[in-house]
């Protein structure tokens, strides 16, 4: 049953579907194992900007302000896209690689352990 | 039996409901806490309105008890001579 | 003759029961048309039981006399200067986030339970309902009456009610409210009057309060322990409700424990900011978040959920991960508004070493593994003049809608991340307990206001966040927000302190 309502077949206003975003989508990115960021941060943004620009602009301009950004090898980063290993094509667009409205991009650095080694 | 609990406002009224309590619930327990107290017994407790209006010197009505009241835990049961607090298990 | 006083069981019966009638030429269905479509069966209302035996001429009684009680102590407060009592300026954050985050849910009760008490058919139910909706808009008007000595003399307070309907955390209480009024009037009683007034609201009027008390906050502790007495009344209330649905239908047990757990879940993510008020914001110490959980939650609830289980009701589900979580809640959540602090309506800070001394001893298992390093690194940057501050929004749950900052407790290091697509959007959830809550009607959840995604769809304002904080929330910047170190609030401690 998709709610419990008093109205047959009632169905609700969806109310972050991507045309409401005016040409943007909704793009969400955590760093695992730098809990000095409490949550993944949520951008709106261009389907067609390239990872690169994603990457060294939108994400270093948040997750730059911890000590190991500048430390990443991005060689050995890793990535997964909505749970599943990925490997970002820099010059592409986001949404020509599969990441679209809503997708979650997970950054993983495992050799980074974080501030004190705890993960922060 | 699990617990049942009664926590008063820690005032002058409360002191003797309490007083009242431990004399008809030998096994409470009492512990003060800032600007409370909280009474705990296994299984059942009881506030009797004569032993209450004894401590007090005075008539008491057990619907009173609201006004320095916190909180309980139980199944709740009332009437004119006593509020009881009860679990099953 | 003098008239013979009735005994209470009678005269409840002649005050409540005997007030209802027979519905003789209007069609009953009709005037109580919200009663069966959550599939909820009552056989006889007739069986419903006030077991305070409450009626309107004591209520009224009784009432008043607590109101002169909480209203004399409000007067001596503010003679007597109590806002130089507290404890230490940083108290008063605490209050902020109460009057701009619970007081407001006190109202929703109020309207609530005025909604539901017109839409039961027994007249038991109808009274009691009635007498709660009263009671949940004295709370409402209590609060606002103490904490305006604060509003004089502290930044913060003066836009409570705006700041409720739009500050992007306070959706967090103003969703689980909403979410619970428009629900039928069962899950209603179940979600509020159930899982969260008998099962939860002690965590806050209780040990919370008590907190007030032991720094020197005189009116708090007072409306507090005032609002709690009805809330005792409330829980009472709670609790027949329950035993009533369950011995009415044998059909009614699977629903009510499909509603159990769902409002014990939305009620455990709401309480977070509690856990953080009491770990965080309280500077003299009374007992720590995890200490008030087992004692009003597992060891209270615990008893109840057993004394329950005649009727084939189980203790919630994730009853076990929240177990885990109490040993982590407060401290991400502080962590957060921490990090956030530029965006909050109160002053949040680094807790001070003794404070953070008392936190390694009361949470031994997880605090120095995983929160202190937190603050260490808080410290270090500090101390080089680079404050933390987050400057993107974070990713909130699709559900609770707070941001997405719990762990796994497999893996308490990491983020919590679960998924689901429905009619080819995806979903986000902090937990199993928020996933499961939107999956069972996708179509309410669909619905739910972001305030991050409001944000970036520009219905808030802007274009920058200052700009939303400003004009969108009605934020004072410079004065509301931002580290308590350097705030106006301080110096004006300080000034007054110094004159004493």
């Amino acid at each position: 049953m998709p709610v419990r309502a008093i109205t047959p077949d009632y169905t609700g206003e969806i109310k972050d579907k991507l045309e409401n975003f005016h040409g943007n989508q909704l793009v969400f990115a955590g760093w695992d194992g730098h809990l000095m960021f409490p949550a993944p941060f949520a951008w709106p943004l261009p389907p067609a900007m390239p990872f690169v620009a994603l990457r060294d602009q939108v994400m270093a301009g948040s997750f730059g302000i911890h000590p190991e950004w500048a430390e990443i090898n991005w060689d050995r980063a890793q990535w997964l896209l909505d749970g599943q290993p990925f490997v970002p094509d820099l010059q592409k667009g986001l949404a020509e690689q599969g990441i679209g409205h809503k997708s979650l991009l997970r950054l993983q650095t495992p050799e980074l352990k974080g501030f004190m080694g705890a993960g922060v | 039996m699990s617990k049942v609990y009664l926590i008063l406002q820690d005032n002058d009224i409360s002191r003797y409901i309490v007083e009242a309590v431990e004399a008809d619930n030998p096994q409470v327990t009492i512990n003060y806490q800032p600007a409370l107290i909280r009474l705990e017994a296994e299984g059942r407790m009881v506030v009797n309105r004569d032993t209450v209006e004894e401590k007090l010197g005075r008539q008491w009505d057990v619907q009173e008890l609201h006004l320095n009241l916190i909180t309980l835990g139980g199944n709740v049961d009332e009437d004119d001579e006593r509020l009881e607090l009860s679990w099953a298990i | 003759m003098a008239a013979k006083k009735l005994n209470l069981k009678d005269k409840y019966k002649l005050l409540t029961r005997d007030l209802d009638w027979e519905f003789s030429y209007e069609d009953r269905k009709k005037a109580f048309p919200y009663e069966d479509f959550e599939g909820i069966k009552i056989n006889d209302w007739s069986k419903w039981e006030d077991p305070f035996r409450l009626t309107m001429d004591a209520y009224w009684k009784y009432q008043a006399e607590k109101e002169k009680k909480l209203y004399a102590i409000f007067d001596a407060s503010s003679q007597h200067n109590g806002h130089l009592n507290v404890s230490d300026p940083r108290y008063i954050n605490a209050i902020k986030l109460f009057l701009t985050g619970i007081s407001p849910l006190e109202y929703q009760a109020y309207q609530g339970f005025a909604h539901v008490g017109r839409q039961f058919g027994g007249v038991g139910a109808r009274v009691a309902c009635q007498m709660q909706s009263i009671d949940e808009l004295r709370h409402v008007q209590t609060q606002v009456h103490a904490m305006s000595q604060y509003n004089k003399y502290f930044d913060g307070f003066h836009d409570w009610t705006h700041m409720h309907d739009r500050v992007w955390y306070l959706s967090v209480p103003k969703s689980f409210f909403d979410d619970a009024r428009t629900s039928g009037p069962f899950e209603f009683l179940v979600a509020i009057s159930f899982s969260f007034e008998y099962v939860l609201t002690n965590l806050v009027f209780v040990p919370f309060m008590s907190g007030a008390a032991h720094n020197g906050d005189m009116a708090t502790v007072t409306f507090g322990f005032s609002a709690q007495s009805d809330e005792a009344r409330h829980m009472t209330l709670g609790l027949e409700v329950i035993k009533f649905l369950l011995e009415q239908d044998e059909g009614n047990v699977a629903i009510v424990q499909k509603w159990i757990d769902k409002w014990f879940w939305r009620g455990c993510r709401l309480l977070s900011i509690v856990g953080m008020m009491m770990d965080y914001m309280l500077p003299n110490k009374v007992m720590s978040w995890k200490e008030a959980w087992e004692v009003y939650f597992e060891e209270a609830g615990g008893a109840l959920f057993k004394d329950l289980a005649r009727y084939g009701i189980r203790m919630p589900q994730y009853a076990d991960i929240v177990e885990k979580e109490k040993e982590h809640v407060s401290h991400q959540a502080w962590w957060t508004f921490y990090t956030y602090g530029h965006a909050a309506g109160f002053h949040t800070w680094i807790p001070t070493d003794a404070e953070l001394d008392w936190l390694s001893e009361k949470y031994p298992d997880t605090f120095d593994k995983y929160y202190r390093p937190r603050w260490e690194l808080a410290k270090k940057l500090e101390s080089e003049g680079k404050r933390i501050y987050n400057n993107a929004l974070p990713q909130l749950c699709n559900t609770c809608q707070i941001p997405m900052l719990f762990t796994e407790m497999s893996e308490p290091g990491q983020i919590a991340y679960r998924v689901s697509e429905y009619k080819g959007d995806k979903y986000h959830f902090c937990s199993d307990g928020c996933q499961h809550i939107f999956e069972e009607e996708p179509e309410k959840y669909v619905q739910s206001w972001l305030p991050a995604h409001q944000i970036y769809m520009g219905n808030c304002g802007g274009p920058d966040v200052p700009d939303i904080l400003r004009d969108y929330y009605h934020f004072n910047l410079g004065a509301d927000n931002l580290d308590m170190k350097g705030s106006p609030d301080e110096q004006r401690w300080n000034e007054w302190k110094k004159q004493g």
